[in-house]
């Protein structure tokens, strides 16, 4: 099960990741759209946690980009303004929507459910 | 409204201080002045030459009927006093074509003549007849006047030269004023008589006296010297000269002009009667014939004097009512415009509030995520009691928690004061504080934000707050015009006499030309069905004016837009300082 992590916050991206870690996800972590697309592009993960507002590449625009590299891939997106249209688009194609600071057993559940676990 | 409230009412008193572009329409006193102005002349203009018209064509009118009045008496006296004249210079004529005048100095004969003539003219006194070396040769009459010698005087003179006489009136040696009308008469070839007649004035004046004449009327005959022959009213006694110059020789009726007494101007009708020395006179002092014109023009100008100060009075009235119903509209509108402005800025601070509330957000997340790590350390490895990175996940929390305060310190520091508190700002920082709200936007967009502050400007001293907020609005507004992935450019640089110039230029869609002139306006706004009430550009405009900053714009369509401002680096502080 590899997931990987998106957010331009350094500090969240690197803490929320090992903290998954400790729960048994084998995790990675970008800050940027860029990067996150090379990642794809490079290995196989089964889910992204996208941040919504980014710099550059939106987490709505980023989906649709890691979707064509990996259908399969399945997205959980993390927000901290959490707009209604953002979350209508959002949770349309999405297995989850959640807005920030989540709680770490929410986020687990979240991706037990998207991953069939 | 009260009377009182009328004459003197309330935006008399209001100051003219005002913020913004519009001043001059705030100035009730100057509104006042041109509407009453206005009003009064409209109204009194055309009173004025309606009373002048009226004046002058009263006047010219009752002088001309005047003029004919006079024209018509004086044309019927003369025919008259011509006519008696002629009447009695005929009969004797008749008589001498009628009587051998071999006979003539009977006496007898001369008595029945006179007797004849008395009873169908009348007015006759004597008779008489004068050969022609002067000498009376018959008489009868009250007089005894037979053989007295008349060569030598002029009417005798007359006589003999032109056949027909008529004398002036005079007294003579009878000493009772009388007219002698004589003719002359041819005996043979070369002898001739005159035969005289002599005429009581009665009749005579009888003809002066019995003309329907007003009051102040006089008619009277003057002989060609001057002289007055018959009795006047009020001109002058009998044989005494009238008192002002006789007139040219007219045997036309002539109606005239002349100065009598005491620059009295009198009109007077007048004719030479022909043949006979006498001149009629009909006199009128001027200031009875207008008498019935000056009634009139007193009426006219007691009304129009009434008019006057009515028309005064209501004008100031109704130009007070105008102006204060501006006025308090104006105060109502100025209420309604604090509100809004009030408004305005509540609704921008809860904007700011939202963006706030993200951006506290992540930073709460992190702590969230880190004070949870931390917190799984602890439960997944015992290992890590006590070890340096422990400590740094503190400190990492310390930091974001911090980062919470920053933007909540700013958040409170933008809700500012009504008052403009001046205190030294550095612009630089200013400019970093108001960014520091927008930036995430401008990441997001994409829009390349370059800060361009000229090195030695320190500080300057003026009300941080407003100054922000104008900055703020600024920097929002270009924001809008721009596409994703603009520029923005702000400049601070230092200008002439102690300013300091700021410049926010954007490259967006620009203003048209038509609704550049009014960005300024209250409510004026193009985006109306987009929620924009028209306030963002007055509001800032004002607040300029509040720091005593003048504010520019220059704008081309599809280039972008650029807004100046210049502030003041020590102004004069209002009040405190």
């Amino acid at each position: 099960m590899k997931i990987l992590l998106v957010d331009d916050e350094l500090e969240l991206v690197s803490a929320l990741s090992e903290r998954l870690s400790f729960r048994g996800f084998e995790t990675e972590w970008v800050t940027s759209g860029e990067e996150a697309i090379e990642k794809v592009s490079a290995g196989k993960f089964d889910m992204a946690i996208l941040d919504v507002k980014m710099p550059r590449i939106s987490g709505l625009e980023l989906r649709n980009k890691l979707e064509k590299i990996c259908p399969s891939l399945k997205f959980i997106f993390l927000s901290g303004h959490g707009s209604e249209d953002d979350y209508n688009e959002g949770s349309c194609g999405a297995d989850c929507y959640l807005i920030k600071p989540v709680k770490i057993e929410n986020l687990v559940e979240r991706i037990n459910i998207a991953l069939g676990l | 409204m009260s009377l009182k409230g009328l004459l003197r009412p309330e935006f008399w008193n209001a100051g003219k201080k005002t913020a913004g572009p519009y001043k001059s329409l705030f100035d009730y006193q100057r509104i006042w002045r041109l509407c009453f102005a206005v009003l009064v002349v409209v109204s009194l203009v055309p009173l004025f030459i309606l009373a002048f018209i009226d004046f002058n064509v009263t006047r010219a009118a009752i002088k001309s009927e005047n003029m004919l009045r006079g024209a018509r008496t004086t044309s019927n006296t003369r025919r008259a006093v011509a006519y008696f004249l002629e009447e009695r210079k005929s009969a004797l004529q008749l008589i001498v074509k009628l009587d051998d005048f071999r006979s003539l100095p009977q006496k007898k004969r001369l008595g029945e003549m006179l007797a004849a003539l008395k009873n169908s003219f009348g007015g006759f006194v004597d008779l008489g007849i004068i050969d022609e070396n002067g000498k009376q040769l018959a008489y009868v009459g009250p007089y005894n006047l037979e053989g007295k010698d008349y060569k030598g005087q002029a009417w005798f003179k007359q006589i003999t030269d032109q056949g027909t006489y008529i004398s002036d009136v005079f007294l003579g040696f009878r000493d009772s004023p009388h007219l002698v009308i004589a003719v002359k008469h041819y005996i043979d070839n070369k002898h001739y008589k005159i035969f005289r007649a002599t005429l009581d004035t009665t009749q005579f004046n009888g003809i002066l006296s019995s003309l329907d004449l007003s009051e102040g009327e006089d008619a009277f005959l003057v002989n060609s010297s001057g002289i007055i022959q018959t009795p006047s009213k009020w001109s002058g006694s009998l044989f005494s000269k009238i008192s002002f110059p006789l007139p040219g020789e007219s045997f036309r009726t002539k109606v005239k002009e002349i100065p009598f007494e005491n620059d009295l101007i009198a009109i007077v009708g007048y004719a030479y009667i022909e043949g006979t020395p006498f001149i009629i006179m009909v006199v009128k002092p001027e200031a009875e014939l207008m008498e019935t014109w000056h009634e009139s023009r007193d009426t006219l100008t007691w009304i129009s004097t009434v008019s006057v100060a009515v028309i005064l009075l209501v004008m100031w009235a109704v130009a007070s009512y105008m102006v204060e119903r501006i006025y308090m509209a104006d105060m109502t509108r100025s209420k309604l415009l604090q509100k809004m402005e009030h408004h305005n800025r509540m609704a921008s601070i809860g904007r700011l509030a939202a963006g706030v509330a993200h951006e506290i957000n992540n930073p709460l997340a992190i702590i969230n995520e880190k004070a949870g790590l931390l917190k799984d350390l602890f439960t997944f490895n015992k290992a890590y009691e006590a070890d340096s990175r422990v400590l740094g996940l503190v400190d990492s929390v310390i930091n974001s928690v911090e980062r919470c305060g920053r933007i909540t310190k700013r958040l409170l520091g933008f809700s500012r004061h009504d008052d403009v508190e001046l205190r030294p700002v550095f612009p630089q920082k200013v400019v970093e504080t108001v960014l520091s709200f927008l930036n995430k936007e401008a990441e997001y967009r994409s829009i390349n934000v370059s800060v361009d502050i000229e090195n030695d400007i320190y500080e300057i001293v003026t009300d941080r707050g407003k100054l922000e907020q104008v900055l703020l609005n600024l920097i929002s507004n270009a924001f809008q015009a721009m596409k994703d992935g603009g520029a923005l450019q702000i400049k601070v640089a230092r200008a002439e006499e102690n300013k300091i110039d700021f410049s926010v230029k954007d490259d967006g869609c620009g203003i048209p030309a038509t609704d550049l002139k009014r960005i300024f306006e209250p409510f004026y706004s193009t985006k109306k069905q987009t929620g924009g009430t028209g306030l963002g550009l007055s509001i800032t405009y004002g607040l300029v004016q509040d720091l005593g900053g003048q504010m520019t714009v220059k704008s081309e369509l599809g280039v972008g837009t650029e807004f100046c401002f210049s502030l003041p680096v020590n102004p004069i502080a209002k009040g405190e300082s």
